[in-house]
C-alpha cells in the first residue's frame, strides 16, 4: 500500500524533473540578449544572426527616411561605437536623432535588420525633468492648424 | 491633520492586528474564547478604513503636504482619476492591499461566529491568528518603509499626476481591485492550511471550507487577470493582450497553483487521498503571491507594471523566507497524521484525471517561474542582461495548455474509483464523432493553421463530454420522475451547483482556449501613411483617412485621427484613434480604437505630419479576441453559480 504512492510520487517527481530540464534547455535558447552597439561590436561572431536588442543613442545627422520604399536608416551609438541599422515602417512618432532608442532584430553584414524600433524610455516611468518640452511637438500641429 | 489621521490609523491597525493576532493564538491554545480576536478584526477593518477615507481625502483635496499626493497628484487630473490614483503607485497600493486583507480578516472573522463548530474544526483561533500575522506584515510596511503618509516641506504646489498609462482609460478603476481582491484573498486559504496544521486538526472539515474561502478569491483572480488582458489590449496600442510580463506572470503563476489546488481538494474531500499535497499547493500559492510581488516591487525585475524602486523588496524577501521555513517545518511535522489511508485504485478514474490536471498545472507555473526568473538568473551568474521572449513561452506552454483543454472534458466524464474501460469508451463515442465533424467543417472553411484547429477540435470534444455529462443525469431524472427533459435538466443542475458551477467554468476556460488560439494563429496587420481623403484597402476592409486634428484637454493633449473604416464595401464604424501627450510624459501614449465583433478592426494612430497632411494609421485585424473576454465572464459566472444556490437552498 505505502509502495504505491511511494511509486506514484516517484513517477510524478521523474516527469517533473524531465519536464524540468527540457524547460531549461527551451529558455536558454530563447532569451534575447539586450547589447550596446560596443557589446554588439565586440560580440560579433556570436552574435551575428542572432536575434538582440540594441540599445543605444540616435546619431546626429544620421537619419535617412525612404518614403518610396518605407526605409528607415540610422545609425546607433553609445559614445565610442555605432551600429547602422535598417527597419522597414515609418518610425515612432517621438523617434528623433540625438534620442534614445531600442531596436530589434538581427545583426547581418554589418547592418543591423530590425523589424521594431522602440523610442527609449527607462523601464522606470519618470516624468519629465526642467529643460524637457514634452509637449513642444504636437504644438507644431496646433500653430500649423491656427495658420 | 490629514497625514495625521491617516498615519495613526494605520499605526492603531499593526497594533490591533499585533494584538489579534495574540489572542486568537492565546484562544486556540487555551480554548478559551475567541471573542476578543474577533472584535480586533473587526476593529483593524475600521482603522484601515479610516486610513484609505484619508488618503483619499489627501488626493481629492490635493494636499501636496502627503508625499503619495505629491507622487501621483495634480490639481488637472479628472476627479475620477485621482479617486483611482489610490493604486497608481506603490504605496497606494499597498495601502489597498492592506483594505482587502482587513476585509477578509473581518469576513473569516464573522464566519467563524456564525459557524462556530465549522471555525473549531478548522483552526479556529490558529486560522485567524495566521492571518493577523499576515496583517501585521502588510501594516509594518505602511508604517515604515511605503509609507504613504509621509511629510513633504514645503508642500509643492502641484504634482505630475498619476503615470500616463494608468490614466489613459477608465478600465483602470476595474482591473486593478479585481485583482488584489484575488490576489490579496489568497491569504485565507493559507490561513486555513496553517490553522489546520497547527491545531493538527486534518479531518473531513477544511477542505470543504478551504475550498470555498478558495473559490472567492480565485474568481477575482481570474476576472483580475482577464480584465488587465483586456485593459493591455485597449490601451498598450500592440493590438495583443498577452506578453509574458513578468508582472502579469506574478499575478498568473498564483492562479494557476490556486487552480490546481481547487482540483485537487475534491480528492482530498472525497477520498481523503493527496492531503500534504493539497496544502501545499495552498501554501504555495500564497508564497507565490509574495515571490511576485517581491519581483515586481522591489526593482530587481524591470517591467511595464514596476513602479519606483522600493526598501519593501527585503522585507518580503525575509516574510518569504520566514513562512516557507514555517510551512515546510509544520508540513514536515504532521506528517504521519496527514497519511492518506485511502488508496488509488485505477488509473481509469476521476482521481487520475485530477492527478494529471495537477502535474500539468504544476509544470505550467514552472515554467512561468523559470521564464521570470531566468533574467536573474543569466544577471546573477553570468552578468549578462537578457529576456525571456514569448517564443519560449509559447513553445513550452501550449502543448501543457491542450492536455488541459481536452481534460477538461475527460474528467468530469471519468467515475470516481474506477472506470471501466468499456463505459468509459461509450461515453468518449459522440463527443469525439461531433469533434471530428467540427475538425472536418474547419478544414474545409480554411482553419488551416494546425495550433487553431487542433484547439478548436480538443475544445469541441471537451464541450460534448461536458454537454454529455449534463444531458446523461437529467435524462435519468427525467425517466425516474417522469419530468419533461427541460424540467429534469434544469432540476439536476439545480440539484447540484457545485458540479454544473465546475461545468460552466470549464466551458469558459474552453471558450477562452479558442479565443487565444484563433487570435493568435490569425492575426494580421498593416500600415499606411494617408491624406485626408485618401483610403486604403486591406481585404475585406477599407479605411478612409478623414481628417487629423489636435485637441487640447485640462491633463492631456491629443492628436486624433478621424477614420471611416469599411466592410465588405459597407460602412462599419466611425473611429478615432489618438496620440496622447500628457503632462508628465516626455511620449505620447498611443489610444487604439476598435470596433469589437467575431472580428476585431484594431486601429493605431502611429504618426502624423506637423502640419496635419499626413497620418500614419496602422490596422490590425483580430478574429475571435472577444472570445476571451467572454469566456472570463462565463467563468465567473460559473463560480457564483457554484456557490450562490446552495447558500440559497440551504436558508
Amino acid at each position: 500500500m505505502k509502495r504505491r504512492t511511494g511509486s506514484l510520487v516517484f513517477g510524478g517527481v521523474v516527469i517533473l524533473g524531465v519536464f524540468a530540464y527540457l524547460a531549461w534547455g527551451a529558455v536558454g535558447s530563447n532569451v534575447v540578449y539586450f547589447l550596446t552597439p560596443g557589446e554588439l561590436l565586440a560580440r560579433t561572431p556570436e552574435a551575428r544572426g542572432v536575434a538582440v536588442r540594441l540599445g543605444g543613442m540616435v546619431e546626429q545627422g544620421s537619419v535617412r527616411w525612404d518614403a518610396e520604399r518605407r526605409e528607415l536608416r540610422f545609425r546607433l551609438q553609445d559614445g565610442t561605437h555605432a551600429v547602422e541599422v535598417l527597419s522597414v515602417g515609418a518610425p515612432p512618432q517621438m523617434f528623433a536623432e540625438g534620442m534614445g532608442a531600442v531596436v530589434e532584430g538581427v545583426f547581418t553584414d554589418g547592418v543591423f535588420r530590425s523589424h521594431n524600433v522602440m523610442v527609449k524610455h527607462s523601464n522606470e516611468y519618470r516624468a519629465p525633468q526642467a529643460g524637457e518640452q514634452p509637449a513642444e511637438y504636437y504644438r507644431q500641429l496646433f500653430r500649423t492648424q491656427s495658420r | 491633520m490629514t497625514r495625521f489621521v491617516g498615519q495613526l490609523a494605520i499605526l492603531l491597525a499593526l497594533a490591533t492586528s499585533a494584538a489579534g493576532a495574540l489572542l486568537a493564538f492565546a484562544a486556540a491554545r487555551g480554548a478559551r474564547s475567541l471573542f476578543p480576536a474577533r472584535r480586533a478584526a473587526g476593529a483593524l477593518l475600521a482603522l484601515v478604513a479610516l486610513a484609505v477615507l484619508a488618503m483619499e481625502y489627501a488626493l481629492l483635496r490635493h494636499d501636496f503636504s502627503v508625499q503619495y499626493v505629491t507622487q501621483v497628484g495634480s490639481l488637472e487630473t479628472p476627479v475620477f482619476y485621482t479617486i483611482i490614483s489610490l493604486w497608481s503607485a506603490l504605496e497606494g497600493s499597498i495601502l489597498l492591499w492592506a483594505l482587502i486583507l482587513a476585509v477578509y480578516t473581518a469576513a473569516l472573522a464573522q464566519w467563524q461566529r456564525r459557524q462556530p463548530d465549522a471555525g473549531v474544526a478548522t483552526g479556529g483561533g490558529y486560522t485567524l491568528g495566521t492571518l493577523f500575522v499576515v496583517n501585521v506584515f502588510f501594516l509594518l510596511l505602511l508604517a515604515w518603509p511605503a509609507n504613504p503618509f509621509g511629510l513633504v516641506s514645503p508642500a509643492p504646489m502641484n504634482g505630475p499626476g498619476p503615470n500616463p498609462l494608468l490614466q489613459n482609460h477608465p478600465f483602470m478603476g476595474v482591473h486593478p481591485p479585481l485583482l488584489y481582491l484575488g490576489y490579496v484573498g489568497l491569504a485565507v486559504p493559507f490561513a486555513f492550511a496553517m490553522g489546520a496544521l497547527f491545531s493538527g486538526q486534518l479531518g473531513p472539515a477544511w477542505p470543504r471550507a478551504i475550498r470555498r474561502w478558495t473559490l472567492v478569491p480565485w474568481g477575482f483572480l481570474s476576472l483580475g487577470i482577464v480584465a488587465g488582458a483586456w485593459w493591455s489590449y485597449e490601451v498598450l496600442g500592440w493590438g495583443g493582450y498577452w506578453a509574458w510580463d513578468p508582472v502579469e506572470n506574478a499575478s498568473f503563476m498564483p492562479w494557476l497553483t490556486a487552480t490546481a489546488f481547487l482540483h485537487s481538494v475534491m480528492v482530498a474531500e472525497r477520498r481523503e487521498m493527496l492531503k500534504t499535497w493539497t496544502l501545499s499547493l495552498v501554501i504555495a500559492t500564497f508564497l507565490l503571491t509574495l515571490l511576485g510581488t517581491f519581483l515586481t516591487r522591489s526593482g530587481v525585475i524591470a517591467s511595464v507594471h514596476a513602479f519606483t524602486q522600493s526598501l519593501i523588496g527585503p522585507f518580503f524577501l525575509a516574510f518569504f523566507g520566514v513562512t516557507l521555513l514555517v510551512a515546510l517545518g509544520l508540513l514536515a511535522a504532521r506528517a504521519e497524521t496527514l497519511r492518506a489511508p485511502a488508496q488509488l485504485d485505477s488509473p481509469l478514474a476521476r482521481e487520475s484525471a485530477f492527478l494529471a490536471n495537477n502535474l500539468l498545472f504544476v509544470a505550467f507555473t514552472f515554467v512561468v517561474l523559470l521564464g521570470t526568473m531566468y533574467p536573474l538568473i543569466a544577471e546573477a551568474a553570468r552578468g549578462v542582461k537578457v529576456s525571456v521572449g514569448a517564443p519560449y513561452f509559447n513553445r513550452m506552454n501550449v502543448p501543457l495548455a491542450l492536455a488541459l483543454v481536452l481534460l477538461s472534458g475527460l474528467g468530469p466524464a471519468l467515475p470516481w474509483r474506477r472506470g471501466s474501460p468499456r463505459a468509459v469508451l461509450a461515453k468518449l463515442r459522440w463527443p469525439a464523432v461531433g469533434a471530428v465533424v467540427v475538425g472536418i467543417v474547419c478544414a474545409a472553411v480554411g482553419v488551416r493553421a494546425f495550433g487553431a484547429w487542433i484547439t478548436i477540435v480538443l475544445a469541441a470534444m471537451a464541450v460534448g463530454l461536458l454537454v454529455e455529462e449534463t444531458i446523461g443525469p437529467a435524462r435519468a431524472r427525467a425517466r425516474a420522475h417522469g419530468e419533461h427533459p427541460f424540467a429534469a435538466v434544469r432540476g439536476s443542475v439545480l440539484a447540484n451547483p457545485r458540479r454544473y458551477g465546475g461545468y460552466i467554468a470549464h466551458f469558459g476556460v474552453l471558450v477562452a482556449a479558442v479565443g487565444i488560439a484563433v487570435s493568435a494563429s490569425y492575426r494580421r496587420e498593416r500600415e499606411w501613411t494617408l491624406r485626408p481623403g485618401q483610403s486604403a484597402v486591406y481585404g475585406r476592409y477599407a479605411i478612409q483617412l478623414d481628417s487629423v486634428w489636435a485637441l487640447e484637454e485640462p491633463h492631456r493633449d491629443a492628436v486624433i485621427a478621424g477614420v471611416h473604416a469599411f466592410r465588405d464595401g459597407q460602412p462599419l464604424a466611425r473611429l478615432y484613434p489618438r496620440l496622447n501627450y500628457y503632462r508628465n510624459s516626455n511620449q505620447p501614449i498611443a489610444t487604439p480604437a476598435v470596433r469589437e465583433g467575431a472580428e476585431d478592426l484594431y486601429l493605431v494612430l502611429s504618426a502624423y505630419a506637423e502640419d496635419g497632411s499626413t497620418a500614419t494609421v496602422k490596422a490590425i485585424i483580430t478574429p475571435l479576441v472577444t472570445w476571451i473576454w467572454c469566456g472570463g465572464i462565463i467563468l465567473a459566472a460559473g463560480v457564483v453559480f457554484a456557490l450562490v444556490p446552495a447558500r440559497v437552498a440551504r436558508r
